[in-house]
């Protein structure tokens, strides 16, 4: 049965113990879409995970993946989806290729049936093939890992964080692998910590201590913040920072690389800030509009609950 | 305090394993209480020659001190003037918040009435007072990380190295963590720090960047940004670690 949703999530709920790691949420990822769950440590992306590659059972609510109920069609889902793991999940002691081997021999194909598709990556380590994966590097590990779960071209591709820790430049490329097998028709559904990432992706879910705080294009995100952002700027990043927060109309004041981004009330009086600033003995400062990123509604969905 | 004081310093710093030359004849010089972040894409020896300033590992060649002593001979006497704070590994779990204070208060030689004094500032500084009896394992990831950097620097360490502090951390956290960083460098800690997140490049005082075992680049954000007609150090960094031979 084909639907146009790839992944559909309604109301679901996980706990451990006394803790929610799930507080009932709900989403759709459409099928050859490119989805990015978006949110820091603790907000509930890895349970969200297992649960919809069938390795946790929810405590309420329920899920689709493919078509298939996440608990009444379990056995169905694991031949359709390719899941990678947070954690490195391969065999340490085999080599690239017997791992790559043993993932095709658990789904019942051969490494050969859908080699076009894990080639443009399977190429970079090829070099490496009778290397134990445990001695290769983070950066080949992860792209082994992604072969393993491709070996059996999947509808649905789960990835939990397969760029957490790993430096921009090679962050760049993976999203260009991702991108290329959304054009293959696979449904992607991946998770990050970096907000940056956001724009990489057709739509994306910002999530926070179990629950989603928007679901949107990441230009819908930040359609929605609602007030002016100033950006600030000067010789004392440290003490502009701490004099900022202490003007008339600053709601908030925050660090953004090279400039302070400022939240401010209708209060707010942009000359008068920059008098009382030069007058306290900023000399070079600058204060200009910007538009807000996903960083910054986030933060600002994040205080307002 | 002298700003201008040299608090760390390497000259053609160089570690080999075997043929594979991790670090390869790095120098450069860090002044007291800056915030000194090292950048580098994963596999360019940042970990390496890291683990040699922190007295953990023999220089191959070269020669570097850091708060005054020798980092080929004098490693004890560097380890007990850093703190070290990473990600991965900073506290245990599965002791209490006052146990893991006491714990590295004794390592790092403090008695035990002072370890005592300097907990209770501590606890109140960071708000903590009602959690010294909390185990480690049951705080959320960023109270964890300000109270691992509390920890790193309870012995007032004249060098802190952070190996990426901030990765899974929200936004808002992470902000407050790079205050306490802030707060610390102005009261004269120096500050020599790893990160992934570009953003955080730009609140160093300066910033080195690694390719392929070598120092690539060197100064202030500005400065590099100026030099390397970059829009912000991300872009720089890009085009750097680009060129880079070895991916790890």
């Amino acid at each position: 049965m084909m639907t146009d949703v790839a992944i559909r999530v309604e109301g679901l709920v996980k706990r451990y113990g006394r803790v929610t790691a799930l507080e009932g949420i709900s989403f759709e990822v459409r099928r050859g879409e490119l989805f990015g769950l978006i949110g820091p440590d603790g907000a509930g992306k890895t349970t969200l995970f297992r649960l919809l590659a069938t390795l946790l059972e929810p405590d309420a609510g329920r899920a689709e993946v493919d078509g298939c109920d996440i608990v009444r069609d379990y056995r169905t889902i694991r031949a359709r989806v390719g899941y990678m793991p947070g954690r490195f999940s391969l065999y340490a002691d085999l080599s690239v290729e017997e791992n790559l081997a043993f993932f095709a021999a658990l789904f019942g194909v051969g490494v050969r049936d859908n080699y076009d598709l894990i080639a443009p990556i399977y190429r970079q380590i090829e070099p490496f093939r009778r290397r134990r994966a445990g001695k290769l590097s983070g950066g080949m590990k992860q792209k082994l890992a992604l072969c393993c779960a491709l070996v059996h071209r999947p509808a649905v591709l789960l990835l939990d964080e397969p760029t957490t820790g790993v430096d921009p430049v090679s962050r760049c490329e993976f999203w260009e692998m991702l991108a290329r097998l959304r054009d293959e028709g696979i449904s992607i559904l991946v998770a990050t910590p970096y907000m940056d990432e956001a724009r990489r992706c057709d739509r994306v879910a910002l999530c926070d201590r179990g629950r989603l705080l928007a679901v949107d294009t990441p230009r819908g995100i930040v359609e929605t913040f609602d007030c002016p952002l100033y950006a600030l700027s000067g010789g004392d990043m440290y003490g502009l920072l701490k004099a900022a927060r202490a003007e008339t109309g600053v709601e908030t004041c925050y660090p953004f690389g090279a400039e302070h981004h400022l939240t401010v009330g209708p209060e707010f009086d942009p000359g008068n800030f920059r008098r009382r600033l030069a007058d306290a003995g900023f000399g070079d400062v600058d204060l200009h509009r910007v538009e807000p990123g996903i960083e910054d509604l986030f933060m600002k969905r994040m205080r307002h609950e | 305090m002298n700003n201008s004081e040299i608090i760390l310093s390497v000259r053609e710093l160089t570690k080999r394993f075997g043929t594979f030359t991790a670090v390869d004849r790095i120098s450069f010089e860090v002044r007291r209480g800056e915030i000194f972040g090292f950048l580098g894409a994963n596999g360019a020896g940042k970990t390496t020659a890291m683990r040699m300033l922190c007295g953990l590992s023999y220089p191959t060649a070269g020669f570097g001190t850091v708060a005054g002593y020798d980092i080929a001979t004098q490693g004890e006497a560097i380890k007990r003037r850093i703190g070290y704070m990473s990600q991965r590994f900073s506290l245990y779990d599965d002791l209490t918040v006052m146990e893991n204070i006491r714990l590295f208060g004794g390592i790092y030689g403090l008695s035990r009435r002072e370890i005592l004094r300097r907990a209770a500032e501590l606890l109140r500084r960071l708000g903590f007072r009602g959690e010294a009896r909390t185990r480690v394992g049951a705080l959320p990831l960023g109270w964890k990380q300000k109270l691992a950097f509390a920890v790193a620097t309870l012995h007032r360490p004249e060098v802190v190295f952070l190996d990426e502090p901030t990765g899974g951390v929200d936004p808002v956290t992470r902000r407050q963590f790079w205050e306490l960083i802030y707060e610390a460098a102005a009261g004269g800690t120096t500050i020599f720090v790893t990160t992934h997140y570009m953003d955080e490049a730009e609140y160093c005082s300066r910033v080195s960047i690694m390719v392929d075992g070598r120092i690539r680049a060197i100064g202030t954000p500005a400065e590099l940004k100026r030099q390397f007609a970059a829009e912000s150090v991300d872009e720089l960094f890009r085009s750097l670690a680009r060129g880079a031979k070895r991916s790890e």
